[in-house]
């Protein structure tokens, strides 16, 4: 029974972990391979210093120059309701270690360079895209999910984007005595290797999410291993006295205790590695989904072994057990051989290790409080730690006052014997509970976190996606004529122009808009002047997202330094969640005055919404937009809805789990502590209690004390949501989300810690319901 | 392996069909055939021949330093077609190096003909990828440069183009496999070679060749070696020989007089053995051979100056300056292709 509670405790704390770092492995490794879909990241890039394209002739008058580059162009490429993105390089310049090897084993080169051209895709992409396209699809497994690689002057006839590329790799041999290119002349901006995965950076949250559910669970599931392996300990106490009387050499007493219990964990944390997998597998679907929703970032739906995990997995079993067990070794090398043999069975929470403990728990709230004052993502989790660790051993303290003022309230005799027994047993469950109020918190942390963010991101949009359509031509004269086309088929076309620039020395967005009530009435201000709109719309203010704000901390009124020397003062402050970069929105005239070329592709359109979509279809059918080109807001949003929605599925997956793990922790609790607790139950019967109400009493101590967990672990929860939302989020991406509470979420949990400790319960209880009273007996017979 | 390796694994390196260096043994289906009653035009004929599945403009020069050492580089630029009608435009392929008697730099650009990152033009004449070009045909200036050498030279000739073959039809096996083929032998050149040890100033000479053809070797030739030479009493002699994976050897060249006159050596009147062989990027190399040509009491050894001029590139081959001893003395160049 034990050994079976301790190989399914660490196995499920293993599975859990380990499940959850092999979606996290398999995640970035995806974006890994993203980044690398042409291993661009290594090499320095050039890009435009504004705009979005470099003239071919750029490239070959560098290439003339001595300056050894290789262009790349990029594009969004729709086949079929699917969107690629899709890379043209040219094999001829291209740097060693852009493309995958696979790649170029497989393609043949005349047809790569001749229409109808070859197009290289993973093997789940090429089958969908085949017969989608005139170009040969060739099928190779290293290449990212959704990425097109195709050669250079293929991707330009494809995205109908003659003689431009997106970017230039500076290759890392330059030919001796060249000399430096003058970007500036030429309008491009280097970028060194490292920086430009923002996909790495933007999807961090989501996986800090799922790590510190798996370190969570993980606590969880040791506490369960120590529970057991303590008790194991305890109870073999009288054959360790014996073995030790008779002359076994404590080292090897130690040694064969060890190599059980390496033995032990091996077999658990490989039972839990596979469980772990099966989660990973299970999960991975919807956070591919996820992930690809929010963030654009592409992931493989499928799993792959990965040995790094493998390793990590079964080394944390191995530790956990080793840090679990250090306690009960510690004891058995400090026995005396002649100590009586008595199990001690659980030590009473006597009052100097309440005072312990409380002392570790202030101690635990001033780190937190310290770290709290510190800026960094480190010191954000400081807090949480020293949060979450603080509230867990403070729980049977709270508990044990809680259920002293019981016992007093109390005048029967079997309430007051209910509350003063249960209060008895709170040592030997206090570390199941503890547990139970981690994964409690933990949930409910996560859910409102997750739940905030779901809420305030689609508020959000419906400020933001005011207009009902959003159109991006492709070119500024397209742009010029469907607006035309537009104006007596719309209530307002509004241009949204902008040029890419770098301010406070970050790439940015400098966006010019009309003054307009769709503005005035929906835009998300966080902070503004006075007469905002009439500012920007004079040219005599910017908006500037909460990101750029952050980090340059500027506020209403303070100045504000844009390319071309152009000094503007700060007129407010927008939340604009999901972007990485900084973006400023100036009025239209003035950023026209300045960049006269700027990009003119870009505008919304507000209309009915019911005759949004007839309007879309006409656009697309009369001028050929591709579809990508117009963003029906509708869409959008429900699209956002559904992405939300698998968040939710991967959330609460975990959610159950964790609860699962926890409640199995009270289960192997409560039946170590019924083993034990014949000499307190036996009087009860005696004096008339029937076993059976003796049982249903045992469910309603494991109810009530779980409640109580519960209801202590809500401020917990918000406690850990709040630093989630206001410090961690903010430390990592820059923007603060507003917390809601979510008391329906609460009532859900509550019904569900209950089944779990009522379930856990219920087998002790069904095993007291059905003792033979002899055994009850022998308690008064002394024979025990 | 790069995609540019594939590609010339493609285009240009043996297969298993045996096709011969370089591909240059493959079907011309669809590319034009060299004509024997083609004659020259200058200076059209300087300039790309489209239709042609291969052509090349190689620069090689034997040069001294004012540092007393010799030393030898080359500069090539090749257009390789992907189709008898240019489109897609043809590959450009550029190879550059310096050979010293104790060291030997090379290196090779890529590019896409019609964006006009390489490309020639016939007059007036420049041919180039990227920085590396070669201005000027009767005299001009001539740069490459690599990440660890460069160089800069001027070089001028007043002696007429030296057509190679029956008038400039050179013919490359018994199955009548042949390229047009011209040569410009008579280059005086001088300059300053970058090193990594640092400038040079050299002074020398140089040989131009111009060739272009569809379809070089016959499927059984497996390479050749070729050799130029600058013989002091100022005549010059090129010389080729074919291997075929049969065993025997198609050779041929042309003996030209100090004015320019070409004198085509019958087949098998100019007889090339190796004497030595050297191990260079794990092949066995001859970087010591005996040149006989009887008619013109040829009897020379011609021995590497640096016997590890290996070009290690896509299409790797060994190319490098050689010295002239015996019956007559001078300098020149080596190529072999093909040893595997």
């Amino acid at each position: 029974m034990q050994l079976l509670t301790m190989v399914i405790g660490l196995a499920l704390a293993t599975a859990l972990w380990s499940g959850v770092q092999a979606i996290n492995a398999e995640a970035r490794a995806s974006y890994d391979q993203a980044a690398r879909a042409l291993g661009e990241t290594q090499f320095t890039q050039l890009i435009p210093e504004e705009g979005n394209t470099i003239p071919t002739e750029t490239f070959v008058a560098l290439r003339r120059a001595g300056v050894l580059v290789s262009p790349l162009l990029e594009g969004r490429l729709q086949l079929d309701d699917e969107n690629y993105q899709l890379v043209g390089f040219d094999a001829l310049t291209a740097p060693m270690g852009l493309v995958p090897n696979e790649a170029q084993q497989q393609v043949d080169i005349v047809s790569f360079f001749a229409p109808p051209y070859q197009i290289i895709a993973n093997p789940e992409d090429a089958g969908r895209i085949r017969g989608l396209t005139d170009a040969t699809v060739i099928a190779v497994d290293t290449v990212s999910p959704g990425v097109l690689l195709t050669d250079l002057y293929a991707a330009q006839a494809m995205l109908v984007r003659g003689d431009e590329v997106s970017r230039l790799l500076l290759l890392p041999n330059q030919p001796r005595n060249g000399t430096p290119p003058d970007l500036k002349q030429l309008k491009l901006v280097a970028r060194s290797p490292s920086q430009g995965n923002d996909i790495s950076r933007l999807t961090g949250s989501f996986h800090l999410n799922l790590t510190a559910f798996g370190l969570l669970s993980f606590a969880v599931g040791l506490f369960i291993v120590h529970g057991t392996i303590g008790l194991a300990f305890e109870q073999r106490r009288g054959l360790f006295r014996t073995l030790r009387a008779l002359g076994m050499p404590l080292r090897m007493l130690l040694v064969l205790l060890m190599v059980e219990l390496l033995f032990v964990s091996l077999v658990a944390g490989g039972a839990g590695m596979v469980l772990g997998y099966v989660i990973a597998s299970v999960l991975l679907p919807d956070v591919a989904a996820t992930l690809r929703g929010l963030y654009g970032a592409e992931i493989d739906g499928t799993l792959s072994i990965r040995p790094i995990w493998w390793a990590a997995g079964m080394a944390i079993a191995v530790l956990g057990t080793a840090v679990a067990a250090a306690g009960s070794i510690a004891k058995i090398i400090r026995m005396p051989i002649l100590a009586p043999a008595q199990p001690r069975a659980w030590a009473l929470l006597s009052e100097r290790r309440m005072w312990l403990q409380g002392i570790l728990v202030l101690a635990l709230l001033a780190v937190a409080l310290i770290a709290s004052q510190l800026q960094g993502l480190v010191a954000g989790f400081a807090l949480l730690g020293g949060l979450l660790l603080a509230a867990a051993l403070a729980l049977p303290i709270i508990l044990s006052l809680l259920l002293f003022l019981a016992q007093h309230l109390a005048r029967a005799p079997i309430p007051s014997w209910f509350w003063a027994d249960t209060r008895q047993q709170l040592p030997g469950l206090s570390l199941a509970l503890m547990a139970l109020l981690l994964a409690l918190a933990t949930n409910i942390g996560v859910g409102t976190m997750v739940g905030s963010f779901r809420t305030t991101f689609l508020g959000w949009l419906d400020q933001r996606l005011a207009s009902e359509l959003y159109v991006n031509a492709r070119s500024n004269q397209e742009a010029e004529v469907l607006q035309s086309y537009l104006a007596p088929r719309a209530d307002a076309v509004l241009p949204i122009w902008n040029i890419e620039a770098r301010v406070a020395g970050l790439p940015a967005e400098i966006y010019g808009i009309i003054d307009h009530a769709t503005y005035r009435d929906n835009w998300p201000l966080l902070e503004a002047a006075d007469s905002v709109w009439q500012r920007v719309a004079s040219g005599d203010g910017a908006l500037v997202n909460e990101q750029l704000a952050l980090r340059e901390n500027l506020h209403p009124g303070d100045s504000l330094e844009l390319p071309g020397a152009w000094q503007t003062i700060v007129a407010g402050i927008y939340s604009d969640y999901g972007n990485p970069n900084g973006q400023v929105i100036v009025g239209l005239d003035a950023l026209v005055k300045r960049f006269p070329d700027l990009q003119r592709q870009r505008f919304g359109i507000r209309i009915a919404p019911d005759k949004a979509r007839a309007l879309a279809r006409t656009i697309r059918d009369e001028f050929g937009l591709p579809a990508e080109r117009i963003i029906h807001q509708a869409e959008l949003k429900s699209f956002s809805v559904q992405i939300f929605e698998r968040t939710f599925t991967v959330t609460a997956a975990l959610n159950v789990l964790t609860l699962a793990v926890a409640g199995f922790a009270i289960l192997t609790s409560l039946l170590t502590l019924s083993a034990m607790r014949a000499a307190q139950v036996a009087p009860l019967w005696a004096m008339g209690l029937t076993r059976r109400r003796l049982a249903l009493l045992e469910l309603l101590r494991s109810s009530a004390l779980a409640l109580m967990t519960l209801v202590l672990s809500i401020p917990v929860g918000i406690l850990l949501a709040w630093v989630l939302l206001t410090v961690i989020n903010v430390e990592a991406f820059g923007w603060r989300l507003p917390m809601r509470l979510y008391p329906t979420d609460w009532a859900w949990l509550a019904l569900w810690s209950l089944i779990a400790a009522m379930l856990s319960a219920a087998w002790p209880a069904y095993l007291l319901s059905r003792k033979p009273p002899a055994e009850l007996l022998k308690v008064f017979a002394n024979e025990r | 392996m790069s995609v540019r390796a594939l590609i010339f694994m493609i285009l240009f390196a043996p297969s298993a069909l045996a096709q011969g260096f370089a591909g240059l043994g493959s079907e011309a289906e669809g590319y034009l055939l060299p004509n024997p009653d083609t004659r020259f035009e200058f200076p059209r004929d300087h300039g790309p021949h489209p239709g042609f599945r291969v052509e090349w403009w190689y620069l090689t020069a034997n040069l001294t330093g004012t540092d007393g050492r010799d030393y030898g580089l080359q500069w090539t630029l090749f257009r390789s077609a992907l189709s008898p009608d240019d489109r897609p435009a043809p590959i450009w392929m550029g190879h550059a190096a310096v050979t010293t008697p104790d060291a030997h730099f090379a290196t090779e650009r890529f590019a896409r003909g019609g964006t006009g990152q390489a490309g020639v033009t016939a007059a007036p004449f420049e041919a180039w990828i990227d920085e590396w070009q070669m201005t000027g045909i009767d005299r001009g200036q001539l740069r490459a440069s690599g990440p660890d050498f460069a160089y800069e030279l001027t070089f001028a000739a007043d002696a007429p183009f030296v057509p190679q073959g029956a008038a400039g039809y050179s013919v490359k096996a018994e199955t009548g496999q042949a390229s047009h083929y011209y040569s410009q032998p008579f280059y005086d050149v001088s300059g300053v070679l970058q090193l990594p040890g640092g400038a040079v100033d050299v002074s020398g000479q140089a040989w131009l060749d111009r060739e272009w053809s569809s379809q070089l070797l016959s499927a059984d030739q497996s390479g050749w070696d070729w050799l130029s030479l600058h013989l002091d009493t100022g005549e010059k002699l090129m010389g080729f020989r074919l291997r075929s994976d049969l065993g025997s050897a198609y050779s041929t060249g042309t003996w030209i007089e100090p004015d320019g006159t070409p004198g085509p050596l019958a087949p098998g009147a100019f007889v090339a053995k190796p004497l030595r062989f050297h191990r260079v990027a794990g092949r066995e190399i001859p970087v010591e051979w005996r040149v006989e040509v009887p008619e013109h009491a040829v009897d020379v050894t011609v021995t590497a100056l640096n016997p590890d001029s290996w070009m290690d590139l896509s299409v790797a081959y060994w190319e490098g300056p050689v010295r002239v001893t015996g019956t007559h003395s001078g300098r020149g160049y080596l190529e072999m292709t093909g040893y595997e």
